[in-house]
């Protein structure tokens, strides 16, 4: 009887996923363009704040690049060594742009999410993309109205991750792992005055997939006053 | 001196009925019945000081506004402005007799005065009195330390007990006071005890409700260990609102052949009564945050104890038995399966992680320290252990703390961020001085950065830093746990 049970309430869940993935697929663009899924959409302003609590919503995502399962700290930090495509620490990449890895050509996303966190496994569905054994690689670009010194990136992911501000490795978090608000969080560091590029690599196993990122001040409370955009950095 | 894992305080801190340790001018004071004075530049290692002006038994010493009163067994006073005796302050002068018998049949003995200044109003206190009669209450003048009023008779609010003294905490008054029997050595029975009132002049009951002038009176802290018979209680006023210490003394230390020796020890609340608390104590543990209840340790990838787990269980997953199994795990392992199922475990104990082992993947140099789930791994276990010749803080030597079985020492950075070091090379930075707090759980500092109050702080579940202390977060409190 519970077996019964078991394999009825399994497929109820099946069902209900694919109704859902269906959703979000239905509503990407009939050219295969940039209509986001539920969580996520494109940018409809050219800057954008933090929410209330300071989670950094806008940011440029790229089509995730399939190693394999390399969750695992050392590997994951291997992994991020890797290059993929040329300049990938340093590239401000505009939506749409391309970039060839191996045998892929990949592209990259500018999205806003609605919520504290980004969805990769949703964003990854919805153009059809395999979550799994990936990497993501994501970018923003921060505006601070004043340099800000004695700052801290916190950040939390599903499942490791490698960040960096301004070119600088600040944090990395590993390992087969929820994504939990200010799970890991860097050392003191500096905004300067105007944009700040913090970029990221999320390393994902199987399953569930995301990420989220805020900047604390001296006394842990996030920093709200910033603007966010992507693309508009000059090289 | 640091005989046993329990330290007692280190240098020369014999003393019987010690007044309240003082803070006068970055120093600690304290003197005891005969004068007997002690002196320290950190509240760990002690050494004699300067007989005072008058000597007496079971003085007591408050520090108010510009002057030092020390009260002793009479009652009579004399006061300073310092305590230093290299000061061209020090002088003692006489204040007189402040209390004593009220007429030539009145049953009391005026000894073991206790002074207390009430933090809500501004008003001054002082309690005395042994086990002939009651113990008493009488207001005093800041300004002078005389009484301020002489003709009023004294309030009676205690009984069966001596060195009795007074504190208050979150709207209640506290007397506390000695009962049992003392200077027996070992034999002492001497033991503190307590009761609260919402007034100053009492009634002060006890956890069941009896009042202290019918016995009554909760157990504070009495024998243990090494030591026996604590008595004569004082709050260290150090201003620091997330750690008090009270200071006291053993009848008899054994480790010291049962000599009466000065201590300081934690002062805990624990649902609205003080209780005591523990110096830390040498040992292993896991250090994990009270804030994200993830556990220190050192950034290097984690081997899960007994080795990486073969796909499909140890040695090979056997196949289900039967249909005939009673029971959900009957068939487990059937026919043909010589392998032990996912859950079945290894047959055997699985041995402790081998540090040596698993550090050879472990980088040489300097190691980031951080927070995660604690998995009983070699990286996470951490050795506490007193560090001689270091000095130390009310109470406790500084310690060293070091990953088990290596010299990696836990180490403070320069920009305020921690760190492990290959070795421990006794710096200000590889000192910690471990605090327990009001609410049982530690502080950990460094001793290079004590100026600024840095605390070792969780600002992440997987991030620590050091930040300066708030006694009202919890992102500095910390758990010694059993590793």
């Amino acid at each position: 009887m519970n077996k019964s049970r078991n394999i009825l309430m399994s497929a109820l869940a099946l069902l209900v996923a694919s109704l859902w993935c269906q959703e979000a697929v239905a509503q990407r663009g009939a050219g295969g363009g940039t209509t986001a899924p539920a969580t996520l959409h494109a940018p409809d302003s050219p800057q954008k704040v933090p929410d209330v609590e300071g989670f950094l919503p806008r940011w440029l995502i790229l089509e995730p690049i399939n190693i394999g399962n390399q969750q695992t700290e050392n590997a994951s930090k291997a992994a991020v060594k890797v290059e993929y495509f040329p300049n990938q620490l340093t590239v401000m990449p505009h939506d749409g742009d391309k970039v060839t890895v191996g045998s892929q050509e990949l592209t990259w996303h500018a999205e806003d999410t609605i919520n504290y966190n980004v969805n990769l496994y949703i964003f990854a569905n919805s153009l059809k993309k395999n979550p799994a054994g990936a990497l993501f690689w994501a970018v923003t670009v921060v505006n601070c109205p004043q340099d800000m010194p004695n700052v801290r990136l916190a950040i939390g992911s599903n499942a490791s991750s490698v960040w960096w501000v301004n070119g600088q490795e600040v944090v990395g978090i590993y390992g087969d792992r929820q994504t939990v608000v200010d799970d890991g969080v860097s050392k003191r560091l500096t905004l300067k005055k105007g944009p700040n590029v913090v970029r990221c690599a999320v390393i994902n196993g199987s399953g569930a997939t995301d990420f989220c990122a805020r900047f604390l001040d001296a006394d842990d409370k996030p920093i709200t006053s910033l603007t966010l955009s992507v693309g508009d950095i000059a090289h | 001196m640091l005989a046993s894992a329990a330290f007692a305080l280190d240098g020369q801190f014999g003393i019987h009925d010690p007044s309240t340790v003082t803070l006068c001018d970055g120093k600690y004071y304290t003197y005891g019945t005969g004068g007997n004075p002690l002196v320290s530049d950190d509240g760990w290692t002690w050494r004699r000081g300067v007989t005072p002006a008058r000597t007496g038994a079971a003085p007591d010493v408050i520090h108010i506004g510009d002057r030092f009163f020390m009260y002793i067994s009479g009652v009579t006073m004399i006061s300073s402005k310092t305590l230093d005796p290299d000061s061209h302050d020090y002088k003692w002068e006489d204040g007189g007799s402040i209390a004593g018998r009220e007429s030539p049949d009145d049953f009391i003995n005026p000894i073991d005065p206790g002074a207390f200044l009430d933090p809500t109003d501004g008003r001054f206190w002082l309690t005395y009195g042994s086990y002939v009669g009651y113990i008493r209450l009488v207001e005093l003048d800041p300004k002078t330390g005389k009484r301020l009023h002489p003709n009023e008779p004294p309030k009676n609010i205690g009984i069966n007990l001596e060195a009795t003294d007074m504190i208050y905490h979150d709207g209640w008054y506290y007397l506390l006071g000695t009962r049992g029997s003392c200077c027996a050595g070992a034999a002492s029975g001497y033991n503190i005890r307590v009761g609260r009132s919402r007034k100053v002049s009492g009634p002060f009951l006890d956890n069941v409700g009896v009042d202290m002038i019918e016995g009554g009176g909760k157990l504070l802290i009495g024998s243990g260990d090494r030591l026996i018979g604590p008595g004569h209680f004082g709050l260290l006023n150090l201003g620091d609102t997330g750690a008090q210490k009270f200071s006291l003394h053993w009848e008899a230390d054994l480790d010291r052949g049962g000599a009466s020796v000065l201590d300081i020890r934690p002062l805990l609340w624990i649902d609205g009564w003080p209780m005591a608390g523990e110096n830390m104590k040498e040992g292993t543990y896991e250090i994990e945050s009270v804030r994200t209840g993830t556990a220190l340790e050192l950034a290097v990838e984690g081997v899960p104890v007994g080795g990486a787990r073969a796909r499909g269980g140890f040695g090979g997953r056997g196949g289900r038995g039967g249909a005939g199994g009673t029971n959900g795990f009957a068939g487990r392992g059937g026919p043909g399966g010589g392998g032990r199922g996912l859950f079945d475990g290894t047959g055997a104990p699985i041995p402790p992680q081998d540090v040596a082992r698993v550090s050879t993947n472990w980088p040489a140099g300097n190691i980031d320290v951080r927070m995660a789930n604690y998995m009983v791994q070699a990286q996470q276990k951490w050795i506490v252990t007193a560090v001689t010749n270091a000095g130390g803080y009310p109470g406790s030597p500084y310690f060293k703390i070091t990953i088990a079985g290596t010299d990696r020492a836990l180490t403070a950075t320069a920009d305020g961020e921690l760190t492990a070091l290959p070795a421990f090379t006794g710096a200000p930075e590889q000192l910690w001085r471990l605090d327990q707090l009001t609410d049982g759980t530690w502080r950990i500092m460094p001793k290079s950065n004590s100026k600024e109050a840095l605390a070792i702080s969780a600002i992440g579940s997987s991030s620590a830093t050091l930040e300066k202390f708030n006694p009202d977060s919890d992102r500095q409190r910390w758990l010694f746990k059993k590793p």
